[in-house]
């Protein structure tokens, strides 16, 4: 087990530099100039040319990369062009809020996934297969954003007009009063702004999660150890739940990691949308700003998470599958 | 007598041989698509005229209205012919393949949304009620029509500017159709033949191409889009390039798996014992037989692409804002919802329409194709 640990974390390392010289390349290609941001009206050349300098942007490309890079593995993301911050501190004060959103999304949209797939494997072609079908489809079909704004539509737009009980906060981690309250009611305003941004992704994800279980679950269900399982009289809950579950499952580990990307994406959208102060937000809005060092290390720490997402789904898989483990492959 | 002047009406009318063969589906959508087809063009006949001068967007759309109205009307005297003799062949070439996608009745539905969505884009200049530019309230004073809920003279209402947005939709669908079709076509291009060569080839050349795909693979494909897009000058074509780029790998794995199994089975062999080259082996042997999954994952992939093309306008970072899209729809009612639900609802339902559609043909042909699928279908 440990070999094949070293065996896997070995090759995700040059995975990672792989994708740290993406991003380095994507961003030195482009056109304009990072210096951009410094000009002033009557400003000198040469005070152009110093500044320039000044900032390294003068040396060749691959002098700059080996640079950038040493320092990245240093752990020095340099300062923050549009706040003058460093950008670790930015993106350390961000990470919180985007993992608390995707920790609970994930969490949730896999045991709704799980649940209804597992429903429509073992009812498969009933009336309720067909409804959960459309219905994932339907949420799996759709925009994240829109979907955002669809809730943000009915459950606090018109809900604040039509006066209902419960209104929903549409931006934000806390409210504006939430220094003012007690610890339980700043638990329940938490909670109260997590609800919307945390269903947007928590639907969308889950459509995906239920069909790719219900297809997985009914490849376990006709194999002939669930037929035995059955004839040895076991009640159909242990069969499927302790019996098929066990390798219906499998697959989904995979998609675990293979999920991590797009949750990611949703956490852009749906941090842009309810203004939810996480790394998406910081990136889309570093982005617009050209503020480079952070979309550097933003995009850079959303690659890496990718990657180590799919080492533990890796090492996750030995857990549960001892065939890859021992290196027995078929085919 | 009477049954012998159908047969000749028949032979004017679309739909109608079918009709008197019971076969209702079938001659109803010929009938009420032939029937709608030539009411549009002779109610909006000066608008055709106009439309030519207007370029090329006229003569494309009335090339399809033309092209249509023709392939409807030999269809049906060919098809009422054939049934009328009494010697009906199933369609198609695949015949296998077809009755297994035939009977899967959502599949179908979504084959003919997708193709009434491109006739629907394709028709946009003679079927918008409205310039999707004009606004009303500006232009001809009329200041009621500033985000007026949906009535009869405007289906879907108006925007913050007092323009249509049914005629918006119409015209924003041409980007998000387009983009979707030609991204998918040139990563599935890009992606099946790197993936054959890295399968044929084998090796250090398929360890060193599939280390790039896992990277590419690794990335958040948003976030790859953004950047590309927001950092370099943004504009059509640099859009259907970066989602094109982002996607490739996915078929790049897919067919490197079909290609591993398919080399080492006996036609492979036997092109090889037959000394052809390696090209003609992986264009002419392999890549056909991979195409199953490939067409599979790009028909679920232009959907996943609609949504990502919707989801960069919608951040403002997709084609420009005069140019009607669908994302930047859903981003500008987003500043009114307390005022306007129509302006961000109608444009997002488009896109799960969209959506949907090639999500649902993509389920359907991935029952077709793949033979351990259809065995389940079948129970």
């Amino acid at each position: 087990m440990i070999s094949y640990v070293f065996r896997r974390v070995l090759t995700a390392l040059p995975l990672l530099l792989g994708v740290a010289t993406i991003v380095f390349l994507v961003l030195s290609l482009a056109p304009g100039d990072p210096s951009a941001i410094y000009f002033g009206p009557g400003m000198s050349p040469e005070t152009l040319e110093r500044i320039r300098r000044d900032l390294g942007l003068d040396d060749p490309l691959l002098v700059r990369y080996f640079r950038w890079l040493f320092s990245f593995i240093r752990g020095d993301f340099g300062y923050s062009f549009a706040s003058n911050m460093p950008v670790s501190r930015r993106i350390l004060a961000a990470l919180p809020n985007t993992f608390a959103l995707a920790s609970v999304s994930l969490l949730l949209a896999f045991g709704a996934g799980i649940l209804m797939g597992v429903v429509q494997a073992v009812r498969q072609y009933s009336l309720l297969d067909s409804a959960l079908s459309t219905v994932s489809l339907f949420f799996y079909s759709m925009p994240s954003f829109w979907l955002a704004i669809m809730l943000i539509l009915v459950f606090s737009v018109s809900a604040s007009q039509w006066g209902w009980p419960v209104v929903f906060p549409v931006s934000g981690v806390v409210g504006t009063n939430h220094d003012l309250l007690g610890p339980l009611e700043q638990l329940q305003d938490r909670v109260r702004h997590l609800v919307l941004p945390v269903l947007s992704l928590t639907l969308v994800l889950a459509a995906g999660v239920a069909r790719y279980v219900r297809t997985s679950m009914l490849e376990v269900i006709r194999q002939d150890y669930i037929r035995t399982a059955r004839a040895k009289g076991l009640s159909e809950f242990r069969v499927i739940f302790k019996h098929g579950l066990r390798n219906g499952l499998i697959p989904v580990v995979t998609l675990l990691g293979l999920s991590l990307p797009s949750l990611l994406s949703g956490t852009v959208f749906i941090e842009y949308v309810f203004s939810w102060p996480g790394v998406g937000k910081l990136l889309v809005d570093s982005i617009l700003q050209r503020d480079y060092p952070v979309v550097l290390a933003g995009t850079f720490l959303f690659g890496g998470m990718v990657v180590a997402g799919n080492l533990l789904a890796d090492l996750l898989y030995g857990v549960v599958d001892p065939r890859i483990r021992h290196g027995v492959r078929n085919g | 007598m009477g049954s012998e002047m159908a047969s000749k009406l028949g032979l004017l009318v679309p739909g109608l041989l079918q009709l008197l063969d019971r076969r209702w589906l079938e001659g109803g959508t010929a009938l009420t698509l032939w029937a709608a087809l030539l009411t549009l063009a002779t109610t909006r006949f000066p608008r055709i005229l106009q439309s030519l001068s207007g370029g090329l967007d006229g003569w494309i759309a009335l090339l399809t209205l033309l092209l249509v109205l023709g392939g409807l009307w030999s269809w049906s005297v060919r098809d009422g012919m054939k049934s009328g003799r009494g010697d009906r062949i199933p369609p198609g070439g695949g015949g296998h393949l077809w009755s297994t996608f035939r009977r899967n009745r959502l599949a179908v539905l979504g084959l003919w949304t997708v193709g009434a969505l491109y006739l629907i884009a394709l028709l946009t200049p003679l079927l918008a009620p409205f310039d999707p530019a004009y606004q009303p309230a500006f232009q001809a004073g009329e200041t009621a029509l500033i985000m007026a809920p949906p009535s009869w003279g405007h289906i879907l209402g108006t925007d913050q500017l007092s323009r249509d947005i049914l005629s918006r939709i119409l015209y924003g669908s041409r980007i998000s159709l387009s983009v979707g079709l030609l991204a998918v076509s040139i990563s599935v291009t890009m992606g099946a033949l790197l993936g054959a060569v890295a399968g044929y080839l084998g090796g250090w050349i398929d360890g060193a191409m599939m280390r790039v795909v896992d990277m590419v693979m690794a990335f958040p494909r948003l976030v790859l889009l953004i950047a590309l897009v927001a950092f370099f000058d943004s504009s059509i074509f640099l859009i259907i390039g970066a989602l094109a780029l982002t996607q490739w790998p996915v078929t790049t794995r897919v067919v490197r798996g079909e290609v591993l199994s398919l080399r080492e089975r006996e036609f492979t062999e036997a092109a090889r014992a037959l000394g052809f080259s390696s090209s003609r082996i992986i264009f002419r042997h392999l890549l056909p037989n991979a195409m199953a999954p490939v067409i599979v994952t790009a028909t679920l992939g232009i959907g996943n692409t609609i949504i990502l093309e919707a989801g960069l306008s919608f951040l403002g970072l997709g084609v420009r804002p005069p140019t009607p899209s669908w994302g930047i729809m859903v981003a500008t009612g987003r500043s009114y919802l307390s005022h306007a639900w129509w302006i961000a609802t109608f444009p997002g339902l488009a896109i799960v329409l969209a959506v949907l559609a090639f999500n649902l043909l993509g389920d359907g042909l991935r029952d077709a194709l793949d033979p351990r699928q259809s065995r389940e279908v079948r129970g």
